[in-house]
Parts: C-alpha cells; sequence; structure tokens
C-alpha cells in the first residue's frame, strides 16, 4: 500500500514506515515559539532543564509577531524574557520589526517541502503550503522540544478534497478557501491531514496556497497539502532560500486515503464569512448591503503583496467612505518593502487606509487595535469567533471584498465598483 | 489515578436549549485578554469566562468534578492556558466527542485526563448524563459508569506514549522517567 503526503513525511522523520493511527516520535527540523507561549516555554524550560542546552542552537527559533513592537508592559517583559534566553543559548530571534513568524520562515527558508516545523502558532500548519509539515502545540509540546528536537505524534489519515469547475472570476482563493470553510465544516476533516487536488487549487499562487493552508486550522484538519503545482507557482517556490523541488512531497498512485470528496465550485462568487463562525458562509448576495464601520486587510491569511495588489486594484485613485476605517497589515517586512517599491503602499495611504508595520496586527490584542462594542468589521483574517478581534462583529473575506467594502461604507462585490 | 479510575461530579456544558455546546474554542475557555498570565494558579478565575452561560463556572467548580462538553472542545489556538485553567481548578476530566487536536496534545501533555466519547452526545440527548450526577471512569479499559443513574457507557482506552504521558504525571514527568531508565 502506497502513502500519502503526511505518511511519508512522518517515516522520513522517525525512520520507519508508519500507519495511520500509529503514535510515533518525530524527528523535528526547526523548533520556534512567538510572543505568546515563548515566555511560558522558557519559564518552563528552565524550570525542567536549568541551563542545559537546547537540542540544535540553529533550528531553533523565536518570531515575535503577536504584539509588535509590544504595546503593553507585559508583553514587552515577555518578549525581553525570550530575547534574553534566546542571547544565553544562541538563538536566533526573528524581532517586532520582522512579521508574522510563519511567514517569515516560509521566506527565510526556514520551513521547506519535506521538512517538519512546529511552534506555539495555531496556524502553522500552513507550512503545507511549502510542502513543509508544520504545527502548532503547546508550550509544554515546544519545551520538551526545545530540548530534545523531538515530538509525539499520532499519524493522521488523511481525506482527498477534489475541487471541480471554474469559480467565477470574481472568486478569489480566499472565497474558495471559505467556500471549504462551509462545505467541510468542522467534522468532514477534522484531525485528518487534507490533500487538495483539482485544476481551481492546481492553479494557486504561493500566495492562494498559503491562504488555503491557513485556513485548515478552522476546518480542524490537522495540515493540508496542494500536491499539484503549476509553472508559475513552481517559479515563486524555487526563488524561496534553499527550496529543493526534488524535496516537494506528492502521494503513491496507490496511497490509501480515508475517502474522497468532491465539491464542484464552478460559478462561485465571493463569499463572506458572517459572525461568529469561519464556517458560517453565506455568498456575497446574501449579506450585501450590511453597513461596516472598519476593514482590515492583512494575517497569516491574507497578508502578502498578492493579496494588497488585489485590494490596491480596487482602491486605486478612490477614497474610502468617510466614518469608514481601513487597515492595513502587511505580514512581513519583505511584503512592506515591495509595497513600497511597486507603490501599493501610496495607493493604499491616498485611499484613506491606515497601513502599519508587518505583524499580525488585528488578532488576539494585536498592534493594530480592537473592535468595540458595536463596531462592525470586515476582515481578511481567518477567525471571526465572539471575542477574538475585540468585542465587535466581525465579517470574513478576501482582500477585495474588504477594499470595495470599504469604499461603500456596506459589504458589496468587488464588481459593483 | 495510578490504577485509571476518576470519579467525580459531572457538568454538562448544555446551552440554553439544554443541547450540548459544540465547538467550544479556546477564547472561550481561556480569553487572550489573561495571556499574559504564566502563574497557573491565577489561571483557574477565568475558565470558562467567555462562554455564554457558564461565565461562573469557575465559582461553581469543585476540585474533583467532571466536564462533559459537545464536539471539537477546545478549536483555535494552541494557548496552553485554556487547559492549565481546568488543572488550576482541580478539574479530573474531561469528556467530549472529540476534541480539537492542539487541545488534546496540551491535555495529554498536562496529564489532564481528556476522554473522547462519541456516545457522551445520545447519552446527554436523553437526559442520561446529567449536570450534579456523579460519575466514574476507567481510563485503562475505556468504561464510564453513571453512579447517579446507573448508566454504563464506553469509550477507546488511553494506549501507548499518551497513557504513559498522563500516568507519569505529564510530558516532563515522562521525559524525566526516561532520562533515569
Ligand atoms: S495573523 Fe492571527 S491567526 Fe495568523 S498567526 Fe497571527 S495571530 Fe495567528
Amino acid at each position: 500500500m502506497g502513502q500519502t503526503i503526511i505518511e511519508k513525511i512522518i517515516a522520513a522523520h522517525c525512520g520507519r514506515k508508519v500507519q495511520p493511527g500509529e503514535i510515533v516520535w518525530l524527528e523535528l527540523d526547526i523548533v520556534s515559539a512567538r510572543d505568546f507561549g515563548g515566555p511560558n516555554v522558557v519559564k518552563n524550560y528552565e524550570r525542567e532543564y536549568g541551563d542545559q542546552p537546547v537540542f540544535d542552537p540553529d533550528r531553533v527559533v523565536f518570531t515575535f509577531d503577536l504584539c509588535v513592537p509590544a504595546c503593553t508592559l507585559k508583553y514587552a517583559d515577555n518578549q525581553q524574557i525570550c530575547r534574553l534566553f534566546a542571547k544565553r543559548h544562541g538563538l536566533r530571534v526573528f524581532d517586532v520589526d520582522c512579521g508574522i513568524g510563519s511567514h517569515v520562515m516560509i521566506e527565510e527558508g526556514l520551513a521547506g517541502p519535506g521538512k517538519t516545523l512546529v511552534g506555539t502558532d495555531s496556524h502553522l500548519n500552513i507550512m503545507g503550503a511549502v510542502g513543509c509539515f508544520g504545527q502548532g502545540m503547546g508550550d509544554v509540546d515546544i519545551t520538551f522540544s526545545f530540548k530534545t528536537g523531538r515530538t509525539w505524534f499520532e499519524v493522521p489519515r488523511t481525506v482527498k478534497v477534489r475541487l471541480t469547475g471554474q469559480p467565477s472570476p470574481w472568486a478569489t482563493p480566499k472565497d474558495l478557501t471559505l467556500y471549504l470553510c462551509k462545505m467541510l465544516g468542522t467534522k468532514q476533516v477534522a484531525l485528518k491531514a487534507v490533500e487538495f487536488v483539482g485544476e481551481p487549487v492546481k492553479q494557486f499562487s504561493l500566495t492562494g496556497r498559503i491562504t488555503l493552508c491557513s485556513m485548515v486550522t478552522e476546518m480542524a484538519g490537522i495540515i493540508g497539502f496542494i500536491p499539484e503545482l503549476n509553472g508559475k507557482t513552481t517559479q515563486e517556490l524555487m526563488a524561496l532560500p534553499g527550496f529543493n523541488l526534488e524535496e516537494w512531497p506528492e502521494p503513491d498512485p496507490d496511497a490509501d486515503y480515508e475517502n474522497e470528496i468532491s465539491i464542484d465550485v464552478s460559478g462561485l462568487p465571493p463569499q463572506v464569512a458572517v459572525p461568529y463562525l469561519p464556517h458560517k458562509v453565506k455568498p456575497i448576495t446574501e449579506v450585501k448591503g450590511t453597513p461596516i464601520d472598519s476593514g482590515f486587510i492583512g494575517s497569516c491569511t491574507n497578508g502578502r503583496v498578492e493579496d494588497f495588489r488585489q485590494a490596491a486594484d480596487i482602491l486605486k485613485g478612490k477614497k474610502i467612505k468617510p466614518g469608514v476605517i481601513l487597515k492595513c497589515v502587511p505580514a512581513t517586512r519583505r511584503v512592506y518593502q515591495t509595497l513600497l517599491e511597486e507603490g501599493i503602499l501610496e495607493i493604499l495611504f491616498r485611499s484613506g487606509a491606515v497601513v502599519s508595520n508587518p505583524g499580525c496586527g488585528g488578532c488576539a490584542e494585536g498592534h493594530i487595535g480592537l473592535t468595540g462594542e458595536g463596531e462592525v468589521q470586515i476582515s481578511t483574517a481567518n477567525r471571526n469567533f465572539y471575542g477574538k478581534q475585540g468585542k465587535g462583529q466581525t465579517y470574513l473575506a478576501s482582500p477585495a471584498v474588504v477594499a470595495a467594502s470599504c469604499l461603500a461604507g456596506e459589504i458589496i462585490s468587488p464588481e459593483e465598483i | 489515578m495510578k490504577e485509571g479510575l476518576i470519579q467525580g461530579r459531572l457538568w454538562v456544558l448544555t446551552n440554553d436549549q439544554g443541547r450540548l455546546i459544540e465547538d467550544i474554542d479556546t477564547d472561550q475557555i481561556y480569553h487572550n485578554a489573561y495571556l499574559h498570565i504564566t502563574d497557573r494558579r491565577l489561571m483557574g478565575q477565568y475558565a470558562l469566562g467567555n462562554l455564554a452561560g457558564w461565565e461562573d463556572f469557575a465559582r461553581r467548580a469543585k476540585p474533583g468534578d467532571i466536564i462533559i462538553a459537545g464536539r471539537n472542545f477546545g478549536a483555535g489556538s494552541s494557548r496552553q492556558q485554556a487547559v492549565d485553567c481546568f488543572l488550576a481548578l482541580g478539574i479530573a476530566a474531561i469528556v467530549a466527542p472529540s476534541f480539537g487536536a492542539i487541545y488534546f496534545r496540551n491535555a495529554v501533555n498536562s496529564a489532564l485526563p481528556v476522554i473522547r466519547c462519541p456516545a457522551v452526545e445520545n447519552l446527554v440527548a436523553n437526559g442520561q448524563l446529567a449536570t450534579g450526577d456523579e460519575v466514574r471512569l476507567s481510563l485503562l479499559s475505556g468504561e464510564g459508569e453513571n453512579l447517579t443513574q446507573g448508566i454504563k457507557f464506553n469509550f477507546p482506552p488511553f494506549s501507548g506514549v499518551q497513557l504513559a504521558i498522563i500516568q507519569a504525571g505529564g510530558l516532563f514527568a515522562y521525559a524525566h522517567q526516561l532520562e533515569k531508565r
């Protein structure tokens, strides 16, 4: 019997063939911690292991992205606790100026095809976009992995999800992703690995792949992979440092899947997730006209250059409706630089948007602020749980829909601008 | 815990229609406003503090109590505090049809027994498991019993590394045991 992608990667990191359901000790290529979870890791580490060295200082990193630069004393202290630990142990720190940890690790080539990576960020399965097995874990797990370079893992079963049909021209990867959240809910791929196949996802750029893979978390899946590549995306991947195409993981033709789910996306219009669940998704026609107070473009799901280009195409030469605030947060410093060089920052600025330094921005108590009670926000992020971004209501959509809605002051499809 | 036996009073997390609440996420369990807290003892007071109808759970729970929740309990972020807050209150076990993947690991690593038991959905719907009932669970055999109502049920028992970690008292204790061998 052949192996699925996840089975292959796990097998290569535990030295033998594995079966779904087995619990194995997995060797890790990279172990990371961020500004949430990181200080707890340091505290656990010093309590359990004193000043013993980490398993490999070149493979343990800190990434600060949630509250950057720190806007409360507590976060400032927590980040400093991590910095001092990193100094003592000779570890790299991607500090408050770098951007979202997962994206930085992709850009830096720390996450690559066939590798294994864990950290305290629950969206690390985003690494599936570059063929890497990434997994978010709690601080106890990560402390143990700092010391040992390993983790225990239950080999998941794999579900194949096949997309068919040709979506509408206004449907971006985010719209397909939201639609998949709706169709798959939190049951169909729960605790499973997913392989997304079919022409619509094969055509996704690296940015689109990041969007889809980041939201496998919201589908309650372990990780998603998109094995089929197109020429342009292959070029994009090859441009990443240290990227080795030969390591690109593909399933065996006779791999064993739990099941195959086929989803038709023919003519799919833009999609919007309504409060307070990412899988409460409706076609935009059903929420059209909902008044909004603010918009957010960014996050690990939609914070790349392509995402902002999408928004800029709509905002160019126009003004955001008075009274509406649009907040833009590039995923990383490199994204920020490209936005600057391509003139996209200027378009955003002139349209009236707030543009901040890179990072997670809108999540948790991020640096770009929260929503107040009664505020309605439309966001490109991945979660709209109650209380996640403040007390307001959050709708989830693509960058194009967010940009268009901020011009109109109500939820609207970009095709109407 | 050595023999893997747990007995305690039940809290069934239901909504105002009496149904098990599904998809309870880590922000509802332990809100991100308190993530900066690193001392476990201070975390108990916030347990379920953001779950509608259960905001006062921390004041009503007693050490040794057992929680039953709907499927996908602990969805969302990787915060360990969402496990630690229950440990701080002395909660003995959490039973649900399924758990968020990260949450499940975090609980095992902290030796909080998290029991995957699809049967609870029907049992709760039929009133055969209710808040206040006294329940006994055997982690090794996968047998559960509602002592108040005299009803038995089953779940997949713990095995392998997971059982070893829980019995050792958590991942760190387990790792230190391995070092000593
Ligand atoms: S943008 Fe939000 S969801 Fe993504 S890694 Fe940052 S905090 Fe997590």
